[in-house]
C-alpha cells in the first residue's frame, strides 16, 4: 500500500506506469509545441523537415519570424504593461486589505470579508461582463450629466488592468493574510513602547516580515495577469493582450510562429515560477 | 494595541473602492440590465422577457444544461484522476523527489491556457502529431479527425483543471497518519476497505475543495470549448460572448450571465453546506 509496507512487484509497476503516462499526458503538448516552433516547414505539423531558427529570426518575405513580427511583438509589450500595472495595483490595495481583515474589528468585517472572497467564485467571463456593463453605464452618466467623454470607460487597456485587478487582488489578501497570521504582535508593541510610530512600526517592521509574501504574492499577480483570457476577452479595446491575439490567430489558423511565441511564454513563465519556488523554499 | 483611526480608514478606503466599484456595482448593474428590453416602440422597458426567451428556447436552456452536466463530468473524472496521483506523491514516491514531482506538476499550469489548448491541438487535429504517427506505425490507414468533439473537449477541460484538483488532495493526503494505514493492514483489512474506510473520509475536505474549483473553472471556460469542441459542442459562455459580441444583445447577454452566475453560486453552496465547510477554508 504505502512507502512503509510491503507491496508486490505488480502494484508497483501498475502504479509507477501511471504516473508515468500522467506525466506523459501533462507534459505532451508543451514538448510537442515547443519542438514544432523549430522545424523549416510552412505548417505546425509533422513531418520534421530540419531544424530552422527561421520561426523566430526571419524577416520576410515567405517567412516573417517572432522577432520581427511586429503585432506578436506589440502584444507581449501590452500584455507586460498590464501585468505591470495590474501587479503593482492589486499588491496594494491586496496588502491594505490583509492588514484590514487580520488586524482591525468593525461592524461588517464578516460581510466585507465574503465580498472579498466573491471573486473566487465567479466565474471569470462574468466579471468580464459586469464590468463591462458597469463602465458603460458609467460611461452613459458622466456624458449624458456633465458631457465628459472618458476613454476608460469604453474597452480599453485601463479597463483591462481593472478588470483583472478585481479578481487578483482577492489573491494577493489570501497569500499576504496567511503570512500575517504568523506575525509575532509583541515585535509591534516592542517597538511602539521604544516610542515608534504606527507608520514607522508599519514600515519597518510589518511590511519588513511581509515582504517575502508580498513579493510571492506580486510575482503570482503578474502571472495570472499574464495569461489571463476570460475576463480580458470583454474587455479588450484596440490593444490585444498576448492571449487575446493567441486566441485570434489560433482560430483563424494557425503558423509555426505562434510555437515560436508559446516556446518563449512556456520559457518565460516557468522561469519566473521557478524562482518564486525558490525564494518560497527559502523563506520557510 | 492602541490603533489609530487614522490607519483605519487608510486601509479600509482603498478595500472599499475595489469591492464596491469593481465587484458590488457591476453585479448590481448586470441583474438590472437583465431586466431591460425594448418594447414594440423600440423604447427601453423593464421587462422578464430575457429571462422568458431562455426557458421558452430550447437551444438556450439545453445548452445551460449540457454546460453543467459536462462541468459535474469532467469534475469527476478529475478526481478519479487526481486521487492516484496525489496518493503516489504523499505517500509511495521516495521523500527526496516528492518536491521535483510537486514543481513538475505545477510546471505546466503557470503556462497559458491557450498554449496549453494551441499544445493539444496541433497533437490531435487531422494533420497532427499523433495522427502522423499512427498512419506511420501502420495503425491507421487514413488520418482521424481527433479534435472537434464531445471526448477531446472533455480531455481538454480535464486536463486544464488538473492542477486545482491535485494540490488540495497532496495537502490533506499529506496530512494522513500513515500508521493508520498501516494499523488496517496489519489487522488484515483488504486495499479497497483501507480505501473506503481510511484513506477517502480522510481526504473529504480536499476532496470537496478540489470538486467545487475544478467545477467553477470548467463552468467558466469559454477557450477550451471553443477550440477544442467542434461546431456542435456549444458552450454557454459561449452563448453568453455571442449575445454580447455578435448580436449586441446586451440585455439577453446580461440574462445569460446573471442564470451561469446563480448556478455556480448554488452549486458551490450546495458543496459547502454538504461538506460543513466555510468558503474561505476552502479557498485557501
Amino acid at each position: 500500500m504505502i512507502r512503509s509496507l510491503p507491496r508486490s512487484k505488480g502494484y508497483d509497476w501498475a502504479f509507477n506506469g501511471f504516473i508515468v503516462l500522467y506525466f506523459v499526458f501533462l507534459f505532451a503538448p508543451l514538448v510537442v509545441t515547443c519542438v514544432l516552433a523549430f522545424n523549416n516547414s510552412d505548417f505546425p505539423s509533422l513531418p520534421w523537415q530540419g531544424f530552422s531558427l527561421d520561426w523566430f529570426l526571419a524577416d520576410g518575405p515567405d517567412r516573417v519570424g517572432l522577432f520581427h513580427d511586429e503585432q506578436n511583438l506589440r502584444a507581449i509589450l501590452t500584455s507586460f504593461e498590464t501585468a505591470f500595472f495590474v501587479s503593482i495595483l492589486s499588491v496594494v490595495v491586496g496588502t491594505c486589505a490583509s492588514f484590514l481583515f487580520e488586524k482591525e474589528h468593525f461592524r461588517f468585517k464578516g460581510l466585507l470579508y465574503l465580498l472579498m472572497l466573491a471573486p473566487l467564485v465567479v466565474p471569470g467571463v462574468i466579471l468580464g461582463i459586469s464590468q463591462l456593463l458597469a463602465a458603460n453605464t458609467a460611461g452613459i452618466f458622466f456624458d449624458e450629466t456633465f458631457g465628459l467623454d472618458f476613454d476608460i470607460f469604453r474597452p480599453s487597456f485601463w479597463l483591462v488592468v481593472l478588470g483583472q485587478f478585481s479578481f487578483i487582488s482577492t489573491f494577493v489578501t489570501l497569500v499576504v493574510s496567511a503570512r500575517l497570521r504568523k506575525f509575532d504582535t509583541s515585535l509591534e508593541e516592542a517597538a511602539l513602547n521604544l516610542g515608534a510610530t504606527q507608520f514607522g512600526v508599519i514600515w519597518h517592521i510589518t511590511l519588513k516580515y511581509l515582504r517575502p509574501a508580498i513579493v510571492g504574492a506580486g510575482a503570482v499577480a503578474f502571472l495570472m495577469s499574464f495569461e489571463n483570457f476570460n475576463t480580458t476577452l470583454f474587455l479588450v479595446g484596440s490593444e490585444p493582450t498576448l492571449p487575446i491575439n493567441l486566441y485570434l490567430q489560433v482560430r483563424d489558423g494557425s503558423t509555426p510562429v505562434i510555437n515560436a511565441v508559446s516556446l518563449m511564454l512556456i520559457m518565460g513563465t516557468s522561469l519566473l515560477a521557478l524562482v518564486n519556488f525558490y525564494f518560497n523554499r527559502k523563506t520557510d | 494595541m492602541p490603533r489609530s483611526r487614522l490607519a483605519f480608514w487608510i486601509f479600509l478606503a482603498p478595500v472599499l473602492m475595489w469591492l464596491l466599484l469593481l465587484i458590488v456595482l457591476p453585479h448590481i448593474d448586470l441583474l438590472l440590465m437583465s431586466f431591460r428590453g425594448e418594447n414594440d416602440y423600440g423604447d427601453i422597458v423593464w421587462t422578464a422577457q430575457n429571462y422568458l426567451n431562455f426557458f421558452t428556447e430550447p437551444i438556450y436552456w439545453l445548452t445551460f444544461v449540457r454546460t453543467a452536466l459536462y462541468a459535474i463530468v469532467t469534475t469527476g473524472i478529475t478526481l478519479i484522476l487526481a486521487m492516484p496521483v496525489a496518493f503516489y506523491i504523499s505517500k509511495l514516491a521516495r521523500v527526496r523527489i516528492q518536491g521535483a514531482l510537486m514543481i513538475l506538476i505545477l510546471l505546466p499550469f503557470w503556462v497559458s491556457e491557450l498554449v496549453r489548448i494551441y499544445g493539444w491541438m496541433i497533437l490531435l487535429r487531422e494533420s497532427g502529431v499523433l495522427n502522423f504517427f499512427l498512419v506511420k506505425l501502420g495503425i491507421l490507414h487514413r488520418p482521424v479527425e481527433l479534435l472537434y468533439n464531445d471526448a477531446t473537449m472533455i480531455m481538454g477541460l480535464v486536463y486544464t483543471s488538473m492542477l486545482f484538483m491535485v494540490v488540495p488532495l497532496v495537502s490533506v493526503m499529506d496530512s494522513l497518519d500513515d500508521s493508520l494505514i498501516e494499523a488496517a493492514h496489519d489487522l488484515g483489512a483488504r486495499k479497497t476497505a483501507i480505501w473506503r474506510t481510511i484513506i477517502i473520509p480522510h481526504c473529504k475536505p480536499g476532496i470537496t475543495s478540489g470538486a467545487i474549483v475544478v467545477f467553477m473553472l470548467t463552468l467558466g471556460n469559454y477557450l477550451t470549448p471553443n477550440l477544442m469542441g467542434g461546431k456542435n459542442s456549444l458552450w454557454f459562455t459561449e452563448q453568453i460572448y455571442n449575445q454580447f459580441i455578435a448580436s449586441f444583445n446586451w440585455n439577453q447577454g446580461s440574462a445569460f450571465g446573471f442564470l451561469l452566475l446563480v448556478l455556480s453560486s448554488l452549486i458551490i453552496w450546495a458543496g459547502l453546506k454538504l461538506s460543513g465547510q466555510k468558503l474561505g477554508e476552502v479557498a485557501s
